[in-house]
């Protein structure tokens, strides 16, 4: 189908890009990488009065060092993310995660940032966000403001963003020598997960010192299983250990609270065994 | 809105509207009717192009924002008469039935190829993963991908008819893997 009509706008600079979305109102819409947005557009699940075109602000690409953290530009595509060294080096759960992510067209478009901001629960970087503590910094009439990706997804497809405000960049703290997986069950190639578990460890002497998980697509956003990893702490990273803590993984429904278990007990297996 | 966009190495200046799709450009504005539409829903991949070397789906981007790039559709493979090495690798392993994924196939293929110079069987699934053929026609898609690497590689052939595809991919992977 052909999308409604909508005027379109091309910022130059983050200041020109939030004028244009105070000045067009509420119904105005960023695009990014387009990649969830011109579908909704095409099935006419939106009709934007405008849209403004972020593509042209390179400034918002790209991953920086910033001490103890990544500096992850919105507008960074999903294929230089999977490329990335930093990434790799600092935040392999994202890398590894972002591997999975529909299909080499879809990942050569389409944006970390546009991503978290679309928020559909099914994503596969709601969790891995969520796990990572990242940290969501958004520039808005009024300035600068960062929100912890545990306020930023607050229901289906929506976030604490405001109307007005733009995602720049997200601060992901390093997690440097950690190890990870990212666990995925869908039905087909390119389908969203049913349920997916983004983990990811670090052993010390002998014993996990740290653990991180993140569970996809089991309710209205993103769920860290904060149960599994306060039951991996301290521990010798065994099967048993595993397969107890992965027991600890809730959704609040059945057939999700099987999925998720299972699931978890895989993602944690591969990411300890590096 | 004005656009200006390089297909398949000549710009073309036009009037859009901001809502019509590339593929649609492509198809009904420049006759680059070789760009086909599978689906119309992101899924198939018949509609793959290359946006600065690297591929898209034509049908998940609004033509203005090809606006100020260079597009590569499978009618701008070809060189002086001579089809590309993959177009010619899948001409001879039967590479395609109906024919109808095939341009999409082939971009795809020549995108995956600029980062897998030699790719084993899964490696070629998992790179064609976002294109569809509903002939099932995938083993000789494999074979042909895989045999187009052999004609690609560097000395191969005589040194007159090699190809490169440099034309197409412009790839600069960001830092390192």
């Amino acid at each position: 189908m052909i999308p409604a009509e909508f005027k379109y706008l091309f910022p130059s600079s983050v200041d020109e890009a939030v004028r244009m979305l105070a000045e067009e109102g509420e119904d105005a819409k960023v695009i990014a990488g387009g990649q969830s947005l011109v579908p909704v557009l095409r099935m006419r699940l939106a009709a934007p009065t405008a849209l403004i075109d972020i593509g042209g602000l390179t400034e918002l690409t790209g991953v920086r060092d910033d001490g103890d953290s990544l500096l992850i530009g919105a507008m960074t595509t999903h294929y230089e993310v999977q490329r990335d060294h930093l990434v790799h080096d600092h935040a392999l759960l994202l890398k590894l995660v972002t591997d999975t992510i529909a299909d080499p067209q879809i990942r050569h478009r389409g944006t970390f940032g546009g991503s978290l901001c679309h928020a559909d629960p099914a994503g596969d970087l709601l969790a891995p966000a969520l796990a990572l503590d990242a940290v969501m910094i958004i520039a808005g009439p009024g300035g600068r403001r960062e929100v912890p990706a545990s306020e930023f997804f607050v229901d289906y497809f929506t976030t604490a963003l405001a109307p007005d405000e733009i995602l720049l960049d997200v601060r992901v703290p390093k997690h440097t020598g950690w190890s990870a997986h990212y666990e995925k069950l869908n039905r087909v190639a390119q389908a969203w997960s049913i349920v997916a578990v983004a983990a990811a460890v670090q052993v010390r002497d002998g014993a996990i010192s740290a653990a991180r998980v993140g569970l996809t697509n089991v309710g209205s956003g993103p769920v860290r299983a904060v149960d599994v990893e306060a039951a991996l702490v301290g521990q010798e990273p065994s099967a048993s250990v595993i397969s107890e803590a992965a027991l600890r993984a809730s959704t609040g429904d059945g057939y999700k609270d099987n999925l998720a278990r299972v699931l978890t007990g895989r993602a944690l297996t591969a990411a300890v065994a590096g | 809105m004005h656009i200006s966009v390089n297909v398949d190495g000549v710009t073309y200046a036009d009037e859009v509207e901001p809502r019509l799709l590339l593929v649609h450009y492509l198809r009904e504005r420049l006759g680059k009717t070789g760009t086909v539409v599978g689906c119309d829903t992101g899924n198939c991949g018949a509609c793959t192009v290359h946006l600065d070397g690297h591929s898209v789906k034509s049908c998940q981007m609004l033509a203005v924002q090809a606006n100020g790039h260079d597009v590569t559709t499978i009618e701008g493979l070809a060189r002086d008469g001579k089809l590309h090495p993959v177009q010619e690798a899948f001409h001879s392993n039967h590479a395609l039935q109906c024919g109808f994924c095939t341009p999409g196939m082939i971009m795809q293929a020549i995108d995956l190829l600029a980062d897998e110079s030699d790719p084993d069987d899964e490696t070629v699934r998992k790179g064609l993963e976002g294109n569809l053929c509903r002939c099932t026609g995938y083993q000789n898609i494999v074979r042909a991908v895989q045999d187009a690497a052999q004609r690609m590689k560097p000395g191969a052939g005589p040194v007159q008819e090699q190809h490169s595809d440099e034309h197409v991919t412009s790839k600069q992977p960001v830092g390192g893997e």
